[in-house]
């Protein structure tokens, strides 16, 4: 340094603003993992902050674990954990669940947690008003008792092996009667998050709940905000300049390179429950044919369509299942790309000289790269694919969804282990199948984990041997975070961005 | 004068009505229900009835406009159906955005455009003249979201001293809420700038070939004087035009420079109310852009009154 000072020449004083530059830079950074809040970026803004009454995944994904817990809860690796209800016991015939709930909860108003809560809170997703997104799943329940105040006693008209499961749903967080009205902008939770702001298009503050009721997990940040950027560049440009610390769920494939020449930032790829499917409507010719969807499944070479649609980030799937899910068996060996057999078993259903059909794609970036990828794939066995671009969600839940006026489509599939959405009738794939129907309601007649992984099993095979819809790949969880920023969760087996572990590393 | 304000204003009531009837319209027959979009796929159908009777859905068309329109009368704008708060308070927040944004790009617009313009005609076919020239065409046809794009890289990804996007709110002071509205501001203005430096041009050009410019010049004044005094005030009526409209644009149509920057504005909020099928939104959105635009349109003709004492002449 002193030999630099005797002779300033013109470099190397750009030399010196450069080293003052670094040492400023990185004094900084000292100062910033010392602090004790986060800002979490998401694409998505939720519309209105209470998941149990509209369906947006965005809405649990600042809330769930956050601000609001259920009886139950589902941890990282997709395993259902007690919360509120710290124990309970499943009568034989499975049709009465004891819930043991935990004593000493309050909710952030101070309003006291105990088994009339409870009820009100699944009284409320389950009552004739209810508009509970995932209302169904307490459709089994006949009654709900409180013998006391600290127990509470589901009685069901039929076995739900799952109910456990879905209690522990961002749509099945436990709600007080004070608050539950105005939690959608003001939401009233016993997480270990408090709700303090949300400046409308910007972002919603957090702080930490001093009275939570259990210490050990207990927030480390004093406070976290999300905030809501939609442009993917823009999610980069906020990374790289350190106005967000951590993108959980970052919005482009094709940027995630551009982070790698950053010392501060560290990606990391998990998975998602976001299944990237081509539903078929089953009803209509020529899909009723199980050799026309078999034959355009061995068209595709699922892992060509992952890298052209999605930089090669994703994983095939050959069945509605992801690698999260529990019995998960990879069956993209069932139907692996093959154009001549492909070719071969058109020919045999009728169509020697190919087809021609319209696939409506959202305007996504993800359905609309796949849906081109498709169209090139096709082309080789002959098959003509048009892609008309459907406005998602308005219009394709409309056109699509609804009314099921459609060849093939293509959308994520959000929700976690949601494998019976091809026995629901009516549902937009038109898919019946009543040996398929039978397993899942095996299933929900046992509730024995090891039973139920096996049933869920055969459920993957048979899709993938009927192929309702073609089964592409699972999105990749892309987060990209502060390398000192530690306890964000890497998979994401439910929709979250859970924060209670997150913390500076020093 | 006061005969042509209340004719504005009537004029302005009607439009207002005429266009609120419409949304609704358009709304009703766009495919998509705003109730099945927030309950998601795996909705019921009982659920999703009983959240349409919530949201009163259920009412035929023509019943909830009368209800919306009444509602007005009295003050009450109605509530957002995704955000579940008042919406006159929603577009507020944004206007506090979006206004000072605008207001902005048209100053940073008119200090480089006007000089740039004049200096462009006075020296026509000179080489001031060219390199106007080719500045404003690049600056018309370069998106702004794209100049957007290269001045966060520059100058918050590369340098480090402007925010990469975002809001902080004027509640954390005139200083990073100024920081934060500048380079969208600059990336807005830059193709308005070169339209209106080819405006500027253009309409000087013409003055300057009229009679009383010569007679001006040919009596002895200087051309900086002629140019400033004699041709800059005659030449002004079509900059003015153009600078209205560019002003009721920058409200309206900011959405893509929004998105990049990330600023919660209007735009921002009337693309994401579309999507989501928020009719009371979009309808509160649509009615303030008309009243925008009409207002705007008689600000303009006002400026005329001002610029030009002939009109006024004819006024009297």
């Amino acid at each position: 340094m002193l030999a630099v000072s005797t002779a300033l020449t013109r470099r190397a004083a750009l030399g010196l603003a450069l080293v003052g530059g670094l040492m400023l830079a990185t004094q900084q950074h000292a100062e910033a993992a010392a602090k004790a809040t986060a800002t979490i970026g998401m694409a998505i803004e939720p519309t209105g902050l209470d998941p149990t009454i509209a369906a947006p995944v965005a809405i649990g994904q600042v809330t769930w674990q956050n601000i609001f817990e259920g009886l139950t809860t589902v941890d990282k690796n997709g395993k259902v954990q007690p919360q509120l209800a710290e124990s309970w016991t499943i009568s034989p015939d499975g049709l009465t669940y004891t819930f043991k709930l935990r004593q000493g909860v309050k909710f952030h108003d101070g309003e006291a947690f105990d088994s009339s809560v409870a009820k009100f809170a699944i009284d409320r997703a389950r009552g004739a008003d209810s508009v509970n997104p995932q209302k169904r799943y307490f459709a089994s329940i006949d009654t709900v008792e409180t013998p006391d105040a600290s127990t509470l006693v589901l009685k069901l008209k039929q076995p739900a092996g799952s109910l456990l499961y879905w209690l522990g749903w961002p749509s099945s967080v436990i709600v007080a009667p004070k608050s539950a009205e105005n939690n959608k902008t003001t939401p009233v939770g016993t997480g270990p998050f408090k709700f303090v702001s949300w400046a409308k298009g910007t972002k919603v503050d957090l702080a930490r709940n001093a009275d939570y009721w259990n210490k050990a997990g207990a927030a480390k940040l004093e406070t976290a905000t999300f905030r809501f950027i939609g442009d993917a560049q823009a999610q980069a440009a906020a990374l790289k300049a350190g106005d967000v610390d951590a993108f959980p769920e970052f919005g482009a494939p094709e940027l995630m390179a551009s982070f790698a020449g950053d010392n501060r930032l560290a990606t990391v790829i998990g998975n998602t429950e976001l299944k990237v499917v081509a539903g078929m409507n089953n009803a209509k010719k020529p899909f009723d044919d199980k050799r026309v969807r078999q034959a355009l499944m061995m068209a595709v070479d699922r892992q060509a369509v992952v890298d052209g649609a999605w930089s090669g980030l994703g994983t095939p799937i050959g069945s509605h299942y992801t690698p999260n899910d529990r019995g998960f068996k990879d069956l993209t060996g069932v139907y692996p790309h093959d154009a001549e057999k492909a070719k071969k078993l058109l020919a045999e259903a009728g169509y020697p000289n190919g087809l021609t059909f319209t696939i409506k794609a959202p305007q996504m970036a993800y359905a609309q790269r796949s849906a081109q990828m498709l169209q090139a794939l096709f082309a080789d066995i002959g098959v003509t694919l048009n892609i008309e671009t459907t406005e998602f969600p308005a219009k394709w839940v409309a056109d699509v969804f609804k009314a099921g006026n459609y060849d093939m489509t293509i959308v994520a599939h959000a929700e976690a282990m949601d494998i019976d959405i091809y026995a629901r009738d009516p549902y937009y794939f038109n898919y019946k199948n009543p040996a398929f129907n039978d397993i899942l309601k095996k299933v929900e007649a046992t509730s024995d984990p090891k039973e139920q992984e096996a049933l869920y099993g055969q459920a993957q095979t048979i899709l993938a041997q009927d192929v309702p819809a073609l089964f592409l790949f699972v999105m990749p969880k892309l987060g990209v975070w502060d390398k000192k920023l530690k306890g964000l969760w890497e998979n994401e087996p439910i929709p979250s961005n859970v924060l209670s572990e997150v913390q500076w590393a020093e | 004068m006061i005969a042509l304000i209340s004719r504005r204003l009537a004029g302005l009531i009607v439009t207002l009505l005429l266009v609120s009837a419409l949304i609704f319209a358009v709304m009703g027959l766009l495919p998509g229900d705003p109730a099945s979009i927030i309950l998601g796929t795996s909705a019921s159908p009982d659920t999703l009835a009983a959240l349409q009777k919530e949201m009163g859905l259920d009412q035929p068309l023509i019943v909830r406009y009368f209800g919306w329109l009444f509602g007005v009368l009295k003050g009450d704008f109605g509530r957002s159906y995704t955000y579940g708060v008042p919406v006159a308070g929603l577009i507020a927040e944004r206007l506090v955005v979006t206004v000072p944004l605008a207001l902005m790009a048209i100053v940073i617009s008119v200090v480089i455009a006007i000089p740039l313009g004049v200096q462009a005609a006075r020296h026509q076919n000179g080489p001031v003249d060219w390199i106007a020239g080719l500045v404003s065409h690049i600056s018309i046809a370069v998106p702004a979201f794209w100049v957007g794009l290269l001045l966060i890289i520059l100058f918050s990804t590369m340098l480090g001293w402007m925010p990469a996007g975002g809001f902080p709110g004027w509640s954390a002071g005139l200083g990073p809420a100024f920081r934060a509205l500048l380079l969208p501001a600059i990336a807005l203005a830059l193709p308005q700038a070169g339209v209106l430096t080819r405006v500027t041009r253009s309409a000087v050009l013409e003055v300057m070939n009229e009679d009383y410019v010569r007679t001006a010049l040919s009596k002895g004044l200087p051309q900086g004087r002629a140019l400033w005094q004699h041709a800059f005030p005659n030449a002004l009526i079509p900059v003015v035009t153009i600078l209205g409209l560019q002003f009721t644009f920058l409200i309206a149509g900011a959405v893509l420079v929004e998105n990049v920057f990330n600023l919660p504005g209007l735009g921002q909020l009337a693309y994401k109310a579309l999507s989501q099928r928020d009719v009371v939104v979009m309808q509160m959105v649509v009615l303030f852009f008309s009243a925008l635009v009409i207002t705007m349109n008689f600000i303009v003709d006002l400026a005329y009154l001002v610029i030009d004492p002939r009109l006024r002449a004819g006024m009297r």
